[in-house]
């Protein structure tokens, strides 16, 4: 009897919990499908009257949302290859090659890992200024093509491929490179997964950098465009909400596909290596 | 071609890249911090000059700058904790041996974490919002006095921090639910021996064997709580008053509003300064409280 009581109360606290992580997001959609106007009543009301597509619409055809969201695709998906392609090997190399001043290089990067990204960002968009990149795709990924994070990600992944393997192939006079590809890319299928999701998510999320780089508002990504337009139109709520279901869904339906890889990560990346 | 020079060329272009575009500025950033580089330097570069610690002198006679400061700490020092601790109370009901649908409540807490945080910023200012917010609509309901959330300068960092720990606790509820998944049936097993009452469990038993979780998800999200600017740039602009105005608000306000782009890094040197030594002040009270980190 005690157990049920207990076990009820862990449900009814999970429940509240719930309940506070849920309601922003169900009545940012309640809000998205209400007519101009109806939300700024009161008492507020929970659930349109008649729901209407209008305020989407409207964002598609007479704000530049469209466009801003095929930027955000582009900016996260080509983000995303760029770090698979430039932090996947070197995590490999840290974990499973033997090199010169490995330990110490790798121990290195990670203490730099305590620096915080803003504070490269002034020099960073010096130099690109100087290059003329600024306002440039170029400009907006550079931070996202290597990062240590992901190499440590990767890293820790690939220390537990069979040495054994490796060295099997090696004596069958594979290359590096021919080992890299056929022996140790499917083994680190699940990591890749997790790196290009950790990635796309953070490219499409990210709004500190893209804000000083981007100065055209043709380039806005989302997260950029969602702010300008809710600094501009205070007043339309059911707008603004359709904005921020439009820049919200795409990673929730990321997330909850590839769920087992987020989770995975998540702990990866936070035990000390 | 041998192991040892196969090594170097996968991590080449990799540590190339975080050389070019993040070792080099950040030395960069503090040698421009000792210059006076502004509009002017920008436009010609022979505008430029050297000015020492004039830049850190002259910030620490701004009183911007120190409510910047406060601003920061207050946010870190209120949010961070309060954070953790809904993380701890929601990882400990997830890790309950009873609870059913467990799959369901971990993705639906952890949902917030995954979204933009300028789009759920967007939608909590009109949770906020005073006349036709749900907030105070449910404050209005159950008799209590509705408040101006984000116009009282007393009451728009409470919630921007509220806001944070909505958005952020399920990160660290899915770390220290692994830590405390992790703690051997066996102890628990023998404290109840002992006679050991479930409060006594959790001080005794599950509190001691989860300070490395908690070490790190403190280290973790005090570094995040640092970089605070996303939430107040869509929710109060830096108000009201400059209220919620925190230290990279600050440094983008000097650096990409004004262009003194040399204060600005100055301000960024400070908060990587503050950051370290919120770290080390962080493993030293673990140590010494708790078992060995």
């Amino acid at each position: 009897m005690r157990k049920l009581w207990r076990g009820s109360g862990v449900h009814l606290g999970l429940c509240f919990l719930s309940m506070f992580a849920m309601i922003p997001l169900l009545w940012m959609l309640s809000v998205s499908l209400m007519s101009p106007g109806e939300a700024s009543s009161f008492p507020p009301p929970l659930l349109p009257q008649n729901p209407t597509f209008d305020n989407y619409r409207q964002l598609f055809e007479y704000s530049s949302m469209g466009r801003n969201f095929l930027n955000s695709l582009f900016v996260a998906s080509a983000a995303t290859l760029l770090s698979l392609t430039f932090n996947v090997s070197a995590g490999y190399a840290f974990a499973k090659l033997e090199f010169k001043g490995r330990q110490l290089l790798f121990r290195w990067l990670l203490s730099a890992l305590v620096i915080p990204a803003q504070v490269s960002m002034i020099p960073l968009f010096l130099m690109l200024k100087g290059m003329g990149l600024v306002n440039s795709w170029i400009g907006v990924l550079i931070p996202f093509v290597a990062s240590i994070f992901g190499i440590f990600l990767v890293r820790q992944y690939a220390l537990s491929i069979p040495t054994e393997m490796i060295e099997a192939a090696r004596i069958e006079g594979a290359s590096e490179l021919r080992i890299f590809r056929s022996v140790v890319l499917p083994l680190l299928k699940p990591i890749l997964i997790t790196l290009g999701l950790f990635t796309f998510l953070a490219a499409w999320n990210d709004f500190f950098w893209p804000l000083i780089v981007l100065t055209d508002s043709e380039k806005y990504t989302l997260p950029i465009a969602l702010a300008s337009l809710s600094r501009e139109h205070v007043q339309d709520v059911e707008l603004m909400m359709a904005g921020a279901v439009v820049t919200v869904t795409p990673v929730l339906v990321l997330f909850m596909a590839l769920q087992r890889f987020y989770m995975s990560g998540t702990l990866a990346g936070s035990v000390k290596g | 071609m041998k192991p040892s020079v196969a090594g170097w060329l996968f991590v080449g272009p990799a540590l190339a890249v975080i050389a070019v575009f993040f070792f080099l500025p950040v030395l960069a950033a503090f040698a421009i911090s000792l210059t006076d580089f502004d509009i002017y330097a920008l436009a010609d570069l022979s505008n430029l000059r050297f000015v020492g610690f004039q830049n850190y002198a002259d910030l620490l006679q701004r009183p911007l700058f120190w409510q910047a400061l406060r601003n920061t700490l207050y946010f870190v020092l209120v949010g961070a904790p309060l954070s953790v601790m809904v993380s701890l109370a929601a990882a400990l009901l997830l890790n309950g041996q009873m609870v059913r649908f467990k799959g369901f409540f971990r993705t639906v807490l952890f949902a917030p974490v995954v979204t933009t945080v300028v789009a759920v910023a967007v939608i909590w200012r009109y949770l906020l919002h005073t006349r036709y917010g749900l907030i105070n609509y449910g404050l209005d309901w159950s008799g209590l006095p509705i408040v101006d959330w984000l116009g009282d300068p007393r009451f728009s960092m409470p919630s921007i921090i509220l806001f944070a720990v909505w958005k952020n606790f399920g990160y660290n509820m899915i770390i220290l639910l692994a830590g405390l998944q992790a703690i051997s049936v066996d102890l628990y097993e023998a404290a109840r021996i002992d006679g050991a009452n479930a409060r006594q469990r959790f001080f005794h038993v599950t509190l001691p064997s989860l300070v490395p979780s908690l070490f790190l998800v403190g280290v973790l999200t005090m570094a995040a709580y640092f970089q605070l600017f996303a939430e107040p740039y869509v929710m109060t602009q830096g108000g009201p008053i400059q209220s919620t105005l925190s230290i990279i608000y600050l440094m983008y306000e000097e650096g990409f509003k004004w262009w003194s782009l040399g204060s600005a890094s100055a301000v960024a040197f400070i908060l990587f300064l503050f950051m370290i030594v919120a770290a080390i002040g962080q493993l030293v009270v673990m140590r010494r409280y708790g078992s060995g980190v």
